[in-house]
């Protein structure tokens, strides 16, 4: 009988840990990380060494995926408040990237497109930057809150138009900074060896956590995601919500833009942040949220981003071309999206009950 | 197309609202096209008057024609699918490698086609129709799915070099009496390739198809209201699945014509060309929300498109940048009017 009761325990606290929306990221992390350790141990190898300028770094792959995968966890916080409050994504984040990065360059060069040195300070640069991808986000937010165009499609406008308006901002140039400071949002910061961008996203993550700790925006967000109408009857305005996580995952861009064209020092506007939409999306499943709108886990969101970015490091590494990772990811997508639907959880919920029937007869 | 009986003594506000969705969609479209040519007649010259410019649309979007095909059935149904580039990009590397590295006949490769296209249209749609998972995540990874397998099949793009493919892909269907004299007064024939007969076929069979068949009504009923089409009686997830299984068999066909049309495989194939399709859909009256759609419309769409290309290419401007914002914005106005619609409606 004791025996029994300690398995039912023991069941039910396994059954616990599954429920647990951080359930699924951790385990990946886990598959992946015990993968590589039979693959090849020399995956967690870091290195101190120094780069060209002299400045300590550390390098090694879990240091590529702390880099990386740190605008693609800043991605994630703006993406799962748009899918919380709106029911869909916005597949727009890649070309809107390509839009605050050109910005970033256009005041920079003021017009000019090798200067000597900067037009203006980095810091008016970015403030622009995130005007405009507010704007860009405002736009998106109006056409999906007020004329009730679902979310992929009235995003896919700027999905369309955004890498030309990028080239359009500089006149299709590809003006280069060589402003060594430029670049320390994101390489290094002279003697510090970790990547700029991990610093930059923990500090959105923190300021994300105490927005959403001091003031009401999870709760109306996922008011508004869960039933629109009965939110407004509760006194919430859901169209301005809406418009609301859409300026956000602005802001979120634009953090991103100065990031990656920090990297580089100039743009690319046909490949910066290409497919990063589909990564974001990715890393709000893969945190166990839902995709059609409601309650959200920011953190399991954003743990899923730094998996996402283990998966394509762990990819890479195998020599996958860049080209084929799509591939390998759809089909993780597709297992992911399988495994959460309401139909194959019935069906399997069903399965176990037969089974428990089976065991008790 | 219009309503004619009962507002013949109507004002012109009482016509239009007399219209259906669908007709009022579609008369949008219709004149929006023939504005767009006729005016670019006249603010770009004669090169626009010439028969064979009007035919060289449908040669250079004839495969856009078959996918957007594909996708307003799926639309009307009430979901989307944004793989067809994708498919579209894999069914021409595959034809090609078959062709050109094993020396496979014609025949086989349209099969293969065919295939392929069936085979992302029958898993789409049971994952969309039977495990009910959202459309758009479902062809998401579709498309990226297709666009890293391109990829796997062969990295480089590369020119067909098959004898029996070559015949087919210059075969030409002359079109009589519209041929122009050249520069050097020699007649020319106007012409049509064979990828444009494939697809007015197509465009005809699904407009008979939407029109006159218990399936094409289906469509219709299930995107309207999916608990009505329950009651009446009709099999929702049977009649979802299968606007999937069409939307890839067409993505097929159109990757096959694309691929006739161009002769080449290339992981860069067709990039962008759901979001063509789409938008095409859309400026052809197709509903986002579902049921409302007409075959037509979409043939104006696509030509509605193709016509932006030829401006912007024909008044010098930088190609690559000015189409994507053009298009954008016309999308962005047609997005805008069916939403206008929506709120007509619900008054």
């Amino acid at each position: 009988m004791q025996k029994n009761e300690a398995k039912k325990s023991n069941e039910n606290f396994f059954m616990n840990l599954v429920r647990q929306q951080m359930f699924i990221p951790i385990l990946a992390v886990l598959l992946l990380a015990v993968f590589n350790l039979i693959a090849d141990p020399s995956f967690f190898k870091i290195t101190l060494g120094y780069n060209s300028a002299g400045n300590p770094v550390l390098s090694g792959f879990l240091i590529t995926i702390l880099d990386s995968g740190s605008e693609l966890a800043i991605l994630a916080i703006g993406m799962t408040l748009v899918t919380a409050a709106s029911g869909g994504q916005d597949i727009s984040v890649g070309a809107a990237v390509a839009i605050a990065g050109s910005v970033i360059l256009r005041v920079l060069c003021g017009g000019n497109s090798r200067p000597e040195k900067l037009a203006a300070p980095i810091i008016v640069a970015f403030l622009v930057s995130c005007i405009v991808a507010m704007l860009f986000g405002a736009f998106n937010g109006v056409l999906v809150a007020y004329f009730k165009i679902q979310p992929m499609i009235a995003t896919l406008i700027l999905y369309t138009a955004g890498r030309s308006i990028a080239a359009w901002i500089n006149n299709n140039e590809l003006p280069v900074i060589s402003d060594e400071k430029f670049t320390y949002f994101g390489e290094f910061i002279p003697g510090i060896p970790i990547p700029t961008p991990f610093f930059i996203a923990v500090a959105c993550i923190i300021i994300i956590f105490l927005v959403l700790k001091f003031t009401n925006l999870g709760l109306y967000t996922q008011a508004v995601g869960i039933n629109e109408s009965s939110s407004r009857l509760n006194g919430l305005n859901p169209a301005f919500i809406k418009v609301m996580s859409f300026v956000v995952l602005g802001l979120c861009v634009a953090v991103v833009g100065l990031i990656k064209v920090s990297r580089v020092s100039t743009i690319n506007y046909s490949v910066i942040a290409k497919d990063i939409e589909m990564d974001a999306i990715l890393a709000v499943a893969l945190g166990g949220n839902a995709l059609s709108g409601g309650k959200f886990n920011m953190a399991a969101s954003i743990v899923g981003a730094y998996v996402i970015q283990f998966l394509t490091t762990t990819l890479y590494k195998f020599n996958v071309q860049s080209d084929a990772l799509p591939a390998y990811k759809a089909v993780v997508v597709i297992v992911l999206v399988v495994i959460s639907a309401p139909t194959v959880r019935d069906w399997f919920s069903n399965l176990t009950k037969k089974l428990k029937v089976k065991e008790v007869a | 197309m219009s309503n004619n009986k009962s507002s013949a003594s109507g004002s012109f506000a009482e016509k239009i609202n007399n219209l259906t969705d669908t007709n009022l969609l579609l008369t949008i479209t219709i004149v929006v096209f023939f504005l767009m040519y006729i005016g670019a007649i006249i603010f770009q010259g004669g090169g626009f008057l010439k028969a064979q410019n009007f035919l060289n649309l449908f040669n250079s979007n004839a495969a856009l024609i078959i996918l957007a095909c594909g996708l307003s059935l799926v639309m009307i149904t009430g979901g989307i699918d944004i793989s067809v580039g994708g498919v579209t990009a894999l069914v021409s590397m595959c034809c090609a490698v078959y062709l050109d590295f094993k020396g496979g006949n014609v025949f086989v490769s349209v099969l293969i086609a065919l295939a392929i296209g069936l085979a992302f249209g029958a898993f789409q749609g049971f994952l969309v129709a039977y495990l009910d998972i959202q459309p758009f995540i479902v062809t998401l990874a579709g498309m990226f799915f297709a666009r890293g397998m391109t990829t796997i099949v062969n990295t480089k793009p590369f020119n067909v070099a098959n004898e029996a493919f070559s015949k087919l892909k210059m075969t030409r269907v002359i079109i009589p009496g519209l041929g122009s004299t050249n520069r050097k007064g020699v007649y020319v024939d106007a012409y049509v390739e064979i990828g444009v007969v494939v697809a007015l076929l197509v465009v005809i069979v699904m407009f008979c198809m939407l029109r006159w068949t218990k399936l094409g009504r289906s469509f219709y009923a299930v995107g309207g209201n999916q608990q009505s089409a329950l009651m009446l009686g009709i099999n929702v997830k049977r009649t979802r699945f299968l606007s999937h299984l069409l939307c890839g068999l067409l993505a097929g066909i159109g990757g096959y014509v694309y691929f006739l049309h161009v002769g080449s495989g290339s992981p860069s194939h067709a990039t962008g060309a759901e979001m063509d399709a789409i938008a095409s859909s859309i400026i052809g009256g197709t509903m986002l929300t579902g049921g409302v759609g007409n075959i037509v419309g979409t043939l104006f769409g696509v030509l509605s498109l193709g016509t932006i290309q030829n401006i912007v290419s024909s008044a010098g401007l930088d190609q690559a940048w000015w189409t994507g914002i053009t298009r954008a914005v016309m999308l962005c106005l047609f997005l805008v009017v069916q939403s206008l619609v929506m709120a007509r409606k619900k008054k």
